[in-house]
C-alpha cells in the first residue's frame, strides 16, 4: 500500500492535511482528512459567567464570528427564559444575513474562483485571486465589493467589523439609527446585480466542470438544515433532516438535537465526527451548508433568490447531491441576503428603541442553534445557578460535514489518483473537494489561522512516497 | 504648616509639609502614572507603579512619599521606565487578564497604562492561576482572574460606604479579595448593594450585571463626594 499526503491543504480556513492510501497495483484504497489544529473552546468557557458566552465563543472565529455571536445568545436568551423584542431580533437576523452575504463571497471569490474562472490545471502561481484579478477584474471587484458590504453592514450595526460584541444575551445592546437604511438599501440593491452577473459568468464555466459535479463529493447522504415554513431560515424555525431522495426523515425543535445527533472522536483528525443517532455509525452520515438548504427548503422567500433557485434546480434538479453544487448555491443564498436585508431594513419594527429584555439566571441549560455559511451551528450551555458555565457543547457546521469531507476526497481520489506520479492539478482537486464544504477548521476544532494544506502518498509499508505541500 | 522646598525632574519646587510628592506633582503639572492611586481614597502605595528616584540613591512610591526639604526627585528616567514595566509585567502574569473579553475592555486602567508604558511584551512568565467568578450577589459579580489587588475596593467600601464589606485574605499571590468572612457576595449581610466598588475598580474585576462591554465606569465620583462633604 502507498499513501498520498497533501499537507498543507490550501484556501480552506484552518490547518489541514490529506492521505491517499493506494495497494499494491497503485490503485486508491482510502482517503483520509486530518484537521490537525486542537483548541479546546468546549473546556476553557467552564467556569465563565454565561452572559460572556456570545463574546467569548465569537473569538472562535474571525470570519463567521456573528454566527457563533448569535448562536451563543439564542442558547442564553434560553437560560435567561427570555423573548427577545422584535427589533432585537430584526437587528440579529440583519448582521447574520450580511455576515452570510461576506463568508460567502469570501469562500466563493477569494477562495474558490480561481479554480472555477483559471481552471483546476492552472499553473500553481497564476491559480490565485490576484490570477483571477489579472484575467478577469469585473468579476473579482464584484467579490471584493460583496464582501465589503457585509463587513460594513456588520460594523455600522455591530459597532465593529470583527468581533462585534453587540449581540448579547436577551437582544441586542442598542437600536439602530433609521438614517442608515437608504446607503444600505442602494447598497443591498447593487449585491443582488454583482451576485447575478457573478451567476452568469458562473454559468458559462459550469459545462467545463461536469466531471467535477459527477465526482467532487457526489454521495447520496443526509441533509440537514433549519427551515421555516417550507422556506430558508437561518434564524427560527425547526431543524429538519432529509434523506438523500429529498424525503423528510426527521423534523425536530432545535433545543432536542441531542435525541437525534450524536459525535465520534477518531484517532486521525481533531474535529469530532457527527451522524444521526438513528442510522448509526458511519451509516448516518449527513451535510449541512449551502447546498443542504436548498435541498430542504421548497423555496427562499424573496423574489429574485426564487427566480433563481428555480434555474439552480434546472442544474441540480429538486434535490442534489453533488458537492461542488455549493458554490452555485453560495451565490443564490448571496441574492436571498440581500432581499432579506432591504425587506427587514423596511420593517418599522427594526427601529424600535426596546431591543434587549432583561433576566437573571431562570433555567441552568440553554439550546442556540442557527444557520452560519457553512450550515447548522449549534451552542448547548449547563450553568449553575448563578449563571456560571459548567459545560458546554458545540456542533459547528464544518464538523456536521466532516464524515462527508472525507467520503468525499475518497471519491475523489478514486477518480483522480492512479499510482505516485500524480499531476499537481488532479491534487488541487482532491483540495478543491474540500474547498466545496468552505470548511471553517478553525470553529470546527473550536484555532486561528490560515489554512495551509498537505497531501501525501503512503505505501502499504507505511513509507512516503510523496508529498506535496504549500 | 511648614512648607518644603525641593527639586522634581530638576525644577525648585515648594509644596506642604503634608503633601506627597504625587500630589505636588500633580498640582505643577508633571505627570506620574498611578494604578492603585484614586483621588479620593487614602493612598496606600500598594501597586508601586508611581514609584520616583529620590537623590539618586532610592526609589519610593509617590503616593504616599511626603516631601521633604532638599529632595531631589526624579520622576521618569529608563532606569524608572523598567522597574515600572516589569511591575506592571508581574501583575499581569499573576492574573489571566484577557482583553478581547473582558467588560472593561477599552476602558480599563491596566490595559491604559501597558500602552502608556509600552509593555509590548511579557518577559514574565504568566502564572495561569485557576480563579473563581462569585456572580452571586443579585446586581454584582467578581472576576478573580482580572483583580490587581489595588484594593480600591476594600478602601472605598470601608472608608466611604462605611460597610468594610471587602477585605483582602491570604497573602502573595494567593491574596484574594473578600467579601464578609469570605462568604459569596450574595450572601454578605454587610454589603449595601451601593455598588461604589464597582465604580472604582480599575479593571473588569468588578462589574456590574448586564453592563455591555466596555461600559464607562464613573471613577471620578469621590470628587464630587469630596466636595459635597466639604473636606
Amino acid at each position: 500500500m502507498k499513501k498520498i499526503t497533501i499537507d498543507p491543504v490550501t484556501r480552506i480556513e484552518g490547518h489541514a492535511k490529506i492521505s491517499i492510501y493506494l495497494d499494491d497495483s497503485g490503485e486508491v484504497s482510502d482517503a483520509r482528512f486530518h484537521v490537525t489544529q486542537y483548541r479546546g473552546f468546549e473546556k476553557l468557557c467552564e467556569g465563565r459567567p454565561f452572559t460572556e458566552m456570545p463574546r467569548l465563543m465569537a473569538r472562535t472565529c474571525g470570519i463567521c464570528p456573528v454566527s457563533h455571536l448569535i448562536a451563543a445568545s439564542k442558547a442564553c436568551d434560553e437560560i435567561m427564559g427570555v423573548k427577545v423584542p422584535i427589533a432585537g431580533v430584526n437587528i440579529r437576523k440583519i448582521i447574520n444575513y450580511a455576515q452570510i452575504l461576506q463568508s460567502h463571497a469570501l469562500s466563493f471569490f477569494y477562495l474558490s474562483s480561481p479554480d472555477l474562472l483559471l481552471g483546476m490545471d492552472a499553473p500553481i502561481e497564476e491559480r490565485n485571486i490576484v490570477g483571477v484579478l489579472n484575467r478577469k477584474k469585473d468579476f473579482i471587484e464584484n467579490g471584493i465589493f460583496l464582501r465589503k458590504f457585509g463587513q460594513m453592514l456588520i460594523e455600522k450595526l455591530g459597532r465593529k467589523r470583527i468581533h462585534p460584541d453587540y449581540i448579547v444575551p436577551g437582544g441586542v445592546e442598542s437600536p439602530v439609527e433609521e438614517s442608515i437604511k437608504d446607503e444600505i438599501n442602494e447598497n443591498a440593491r447593487l449585491c443582488i446585480d454583482k451576485a447575478l452577473y457573478t451567476i452568469d459568468t458562473f454559468r458559462s464555466v459550469l459545462p467545463a466542470f461536469e466531471e467535477e459535479i459527477r465526482y467532487f463529493s457526489h454521495i447520496p447522504t443526509y441533509h440537514m438544515a433549519l427551515s421555516k415554513d417550507g422556506k430558508i431560515e437561518y434564524y427560527d424555525g425547526d431543524i429538519y433532516i432529509i434523506d438523500p431522495e429529498g424525503r423528510i426523515e426527521l423534523k425536530f425543535k432545535p433545543e432536542e438535537y441531542n435525541n437525534y445527533i450524536s459525535e465520534r472522536v477518531e484517532g486521525f483528525s481533531y474535529l469530532k465526527s457527527p451522524y444521526l443517532k438513528i442510522k448509526g455509525y458511519p451509516d448516518g452520515i449527513y451535510r449541512v451548508g449551502p447546498l443542504s438548504r436548498l435541498n430542504i427548503a421548497e423555496s427562499c422567500g424573496a423574489e429574485v433568490a426564487d427566480r433563481e433557485l428555480s434555474i439552480y434546480r434546472e442544474v441540480a434538479g429538486r434535490i442534489s447531491n453533488a458537492a461542488f453544487l455549493n458554490h452555485y448555491a453560495r451565490l443564490v443564498e448571496i441574492i436571498f441576503c440581500a432581499e432579506k436585508i432591504i425587506e427587514l431594513l423596511n420593517d418599522d419594527a427594526t427601529f424600535v428603541t426596546h431591543t434587549k429584555a432583561n433576566a437573571g439566571v431562570n433555567f441552568e441549560e440553554g439550546v442556540g442553534v442557527s444557520e452560519a455559511p457553512r450550515g447548522t451551528l449549534i451552542h448547548h450551555y449547563k450553568v449553575d445557578r448563578n449563571g456560571i458555565v459548567q459545560w458546554a457543547n458545540l456542533i459547528i457546521a464544518t464538523g456536521h460535514n466532516n464524515l462527508a469531507m472525507n467520503k468525499g476526497i475518497l471519491q475523489a481520489a478514486k477518480r483522480f489518483v492512479k499510482g505516485d506520479d500524480i499531476k499537481e492539478g488532479f491534487l488541487n482537486r482532491i483540495e478543491a473537494v474540500i474547498r466545496c464544504y468552505d470548511p471553517c477548521l478553525s470553529c470546527s476544532t473550536h484555532a486561528v489561522g490560515k489554512m495551509p494544506m498537505m497531501v501525501e502518498i503512503v505505501n502499504n509499508k507505511g513509507e512516503r512516497l510523496k508529498e506535496v505541500r504549500r | 504648616m511648614k512648607i518644603k522646598t525641593f527639586t522634581i525632574d530638576g525644577v525648585e519646587l515648594s509644596g506642604r509639609e503634608d503633601q506627597t510628592i504625587l500630589e505636588v506633582a500633580r498640582e505643577h503639572g508633571i505627570k506620574i502614572p498611578t494604578l492603585c492611586h484614586l483621588e479620593g481614597l487614602t493612598p496606600i502605595g500598594s501597586c508601586r507603579i508611581c514609584i520616583v528616584e529620590i537623590d539618586g540613591k532610592r526609589f519610593a512610591p509617590s503616593c504616599i512619599t511626603k516631601v521633604e526639604d532638599g529632595m531631589k526627585i526624579v520622576t521618569n528616567n529608563s532606569e524608572i521606565t523598567e522597574y515600572r514595566k516589569t511591575i506592571l509585567e508581574m501583575i499581569f502574569a499573576e492574573r489571566n487578564h484577557i482583553c478581547s473579553i473582558c467588560i472593561a475592555n477599552g476602558n480599563c486602567e491596566l490595559q491604559n497604562l501597558s500602552i502608556e508604558l509600552g509593555m509590548d511584551h511579557f518577559e514574565i512568565k504568566n502564572q495561569y492561576p485557576r480563579c473563581e467568578v462569585d456572580l452571586s450577589h443579585e446586581k454584582y459579580g467578581i472576576d478573580h482572574n482580572r483583580c490587581v489587588l489595588c484594593a480600591r475596593c476594600v478602601r472605598v467600601c470601608a472608608k466611604i460606604e462605611g460597610a468594610h464589606t471587602k477585605d483582602i485574605s491570604g497573602r502573595g499571590h494567593n491574596a484574594r479579595i473578600i467579601t464578609d468572612f469570605a462568604r459569596g457576595w450574595g450572601e454578605a449581610e454587610t454589603c449595601t448593594g451601593c455598588g461604589k466598588c464597582v465604580q472604582v475598580c480599575p479593571t473588569g474585576a468588578l462589574f456590574e450585571k448586564g453592563k455591555p462591554v466596555g461600559a464607562r465606569k464613573k471613577r471620578d465620583f469621590l470628587n464630587y463626594l469630596k466636595i459635597m462633604r466639604g473636606q
